[in-house]
């Protein structure tokens, strides 16, 4: 007898997702499909606003990176207002933005690693999935909680420092930034009481990483030996080839690592990239153009930034980057949960850039805006912490907005984790006399190593409950459970 | 006396507010050792596992899901509190409210520079496993009885810190006039 599985609700992915797996009479997986539910219409409502609203308004989409989207806008209305793209800027607006970035990739990551991770590093997988949470965290081991907290304050302050709120912020104008640093952050910042101080933060980032690899000597099955399947990979990169989480060129690998989307432009992203619409999501499945819908597809991320990038600009991250790197004989990793070390080494980057720009006397003072001859078009990147983040906009005579595309971080990973979860549901359900919540689960982790958005990066990995629905062949409901009640 | 209990969920929001909730920073800890959390995306809990004493709703409702899901809450919570702009007016999904849900989906589905050459089929997502769009963003009043307002976007963690213990401790909450706003 046939069945459909339905998993929900199971992510927050920038909306609501489900999945539904189709098992047919022979007891083979036929169909999984990963849904996004949810549907904004943002494209459509922002037309006939004034462009310098777009950096305040499109954060609202998200509310776990609104910096990301806030500065991709920013991005894209530089080049309108014609300070160029992204080496334009006064020496002020570039490195007061990329101080706002780094926290937000700081505090992101930091929330991924101590509420996701870390929980099921401290409990086990297959541990009570009441406390394997954040607060159960807190209760088993304060001092780890502590630390994740502070972490992620520490990130939120410096963008409040540079963006004036934490959450929603306005720092970014188009063409530069509304504020300088002030010496009393900095002061606070860099020579603060303990922990809440830069080199606190670089140190506690260096010791994330230890915790990870000695987890990972000690568990090598669960980390190296999961779902693996190769894909391309795509972000920006330095010109030089260096890691660059806010500016640079848009590079391409394959499965080998080969180039196969040169360090091009993004301002031309239209030449490389199109998108597919399926009826059954509202996220749509973007491919690079050259390769076809079947072959085109591509992995954004923190994994997918250390497959890309050839080294790193900082030294504490770049000799974790080198051991990563040797780790993998040189070659892009296609292991999902790899993506946590990905992950860490990032933290630890951010750390090391914050304080660097902490230091530069260009954030307390200088032009803050520069401005050119006026375009009516412009494309803003940034590589969000979940992945390459694109915005695109049009405006009119009247400088009002007329055209607005968005490709945002998950949506750039929607057939990697289409992928991964077939891969998954196939080598654990194919032919199982019964569907158990053990195999569910492991469905959820493949989603969840993409760390598409909160409530993915709040759940502790595999334990998370599900709600199941077994359908006839028919369709007709034949059974429904919950792990959790 | 056992420890109050409260759920949390996010609708048509951005998850803005929950993050707020995190921005207590250090008295998260203070936090768990004052109230249980039920169902909430904080702790992973999916289903209501019992009666709820607060329930904290971010976001509208845009679609036949979100509208389930309040009522959800409003049965099994005894006090539901509108946390933000989207929960107490719609916020920013709201800015489609005067415009046709048709136009919203051809423009990103059908025109929209990424698709408008290769969606031949003009296939615009439509599945019985998607939830149905509601023909505007609706307030959560507006579908539920709401008992309080907590205005911000987000209401500042602090607004929401004072809240939580004014609700627990049932003192009254000071709210300042800087605070009332949804910026
Ligand atoms: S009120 Fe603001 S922060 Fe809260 S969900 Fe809505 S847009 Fe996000």
């Amino acid at each position: 007898m046939g069945q459909k599985i339905t998993i929900e609700p199971v992510t927050r992915v920038e909306g609501h997702g489900k999945v539904t797996i189709h098992i047919d009479n022979e007891g083979k997986v036929n169909q999984t499909r990963l849904h996004i539910v949810e549907f904004r219409g943002f494209e459509r409502f922002i037309q006939g606003r004034p462009y310098w609203e777009a950096p305040v308004l499109v954060q609202r989409l998200c509310g776990i990176c609104p910096v990301s989207h806030h500065l991709a806008a920013a991005k894209a209305l530089d080049v309108i207002v014609g300070a160029g793209t992204g080496e334009g800027l006064t020496p002020t607006g570039d490195k007061m933005r990329r101080l706002m970035h780094y926290g937000q990739i700081f505090q992101s990551h930091s929330l991924h690693f101590f509420h996701l991770a870390s929980p099921d590093l401290l409990f086990g997988i297959d541990s009570d999935p009441t406390n394997r949470n954040i607060i159960g965290v807190a209760l088993a081991n304060k001092d780890l909680a502590v630390q994740g907290v502070m972490m992620r304050k520490f990130g939120q302050e410096i963008i409040e420092a540079t963006a004036g709120k934490k959450i929603h912020g306005t720092g970014a104008i188009p063409g530069g930034i509304n504020k300088h640093l002030s010496t009393a952050d900095k002061e606070r910042f860099i020579n603060g009481k303990k922990p809440l101080n830069i080199d606190n933060m670089i140190s506690w980032a260096s010791d994330a990483v230890d915790f990870f690899k000695d987890y990972h000597s000690k568990n090598k099955k669960l980390i190296d030996g999961f779902a693996d399947f190769p894909s391309s990979y795509l972000s920006l990169v330095r010109k030089d080839g260096a890691m660059d989480l806010y500016h640079g060129v848009l590079r391409a690998i394959d499965k080998d690592g080969k180039i196969i989307l040169h360090d091009v432009d993004y301002q031309d992203y239209l030449k490389y990239i199109d998108e597919e619409v399926r009826n059954w999501s509202y996220m749509k499945f973007p491919y690079l153009k050259e390769f076809g819908r079947q072959n085109g597809w591509y992995t954004v991320g923190p994994l997918a930034r250390l497959n890309t990038a050839e080294f790193i600009d900082t030294p504490l991250a770049q000799k974790e980057f080198e051991q990563f790197k040797s780790y993998n004989n040189g070659k892009p990793s296609h292991k999902p949960m790899h993506a946590h070390w990905a992950r860490l080494i990032e933290i630890l980057h951010s750390a090391e850039k914050m304080k660097e720009l902490l230091n530069d006397n260009d954030l307390l003072e200088g032009e803050l805006v520069i401005k050119g001859k006026k375009r009516h078009e412009g494309v803003g990147l940034i590589e969000a912490p979940r992945g390459t983040l694109f915005h695109h906009y049009k405006i009119n005579e009247h400088d009002q907005i007329e055209m607005c595309n968005l490709i945002v971080s998950t949506t750039n990973n929607n057939q990697p984790m289409n992928e991964a979860v077939y891969q998954v549901a196939v080598r654990e359900m194919n032919n199982k006399k019964e569907i158990t919540e053990a195999m569910m689960n492991a469905v959820e982790v493949a989603i969840r190593a993409y760390d598409p958005c909160l409530s993915c990066a709040t759940h502790a990995l595999g334990q998370m409950p599900l709600e199941i629905s077994l359908f006839d062949s028919k369709n007709k409901l034949i059974d429904k459970r919950c792990s959790f009640q | 006396m056992s420890k109050p209990i409260v759920a949390t969920t996010s609708l048509a929001g951005c998850f803005g507010c929950h993050m707020s909730i995190l921005d207590i920073d250090e008295r998260i800890l203070d936090l768990i050792h004052l109230v249980e959390f039920d169902k909430s995306p904080i702790d992973d809990i999916k289903k209501f596992s019992r009666k709820c004493d607060i329930g904290l709703i971010e976001g509208g409702c845009c679609n036949s899901e979100n509208v389930h899901v309040l009522k959800d809450f409003r049965e099994n919570c005894k006090i539901l509190v509108s946390v933000g702009e989207c929960a107490i007016m719609g916020g920013l999904p709201a800015m489609r409210n005067g415009i046709p849900i048709r136009e919203c989906l051809e423009e990103a589905y059908l025109n929209g520079p990424t698709v408008k050459e290769n969606n031949k089929l003009k296939i615009i997502p439509n599945d019985p496993e998607l939830p149905i769009l509601l023909d505007k963003v609706y307030p959560c009043h507006e579908v539920v009885k709401i008992d309080y307002h907590l205005p911000g976007c987000p209401p500042r963690a602090d607004l929401i810190w004072e809240a939580l213990v004014a609700l627990v401790t049932g003192n009254e909450l000071k709210m300042p006039y800087e605070v009332i706003k949804y910026d």
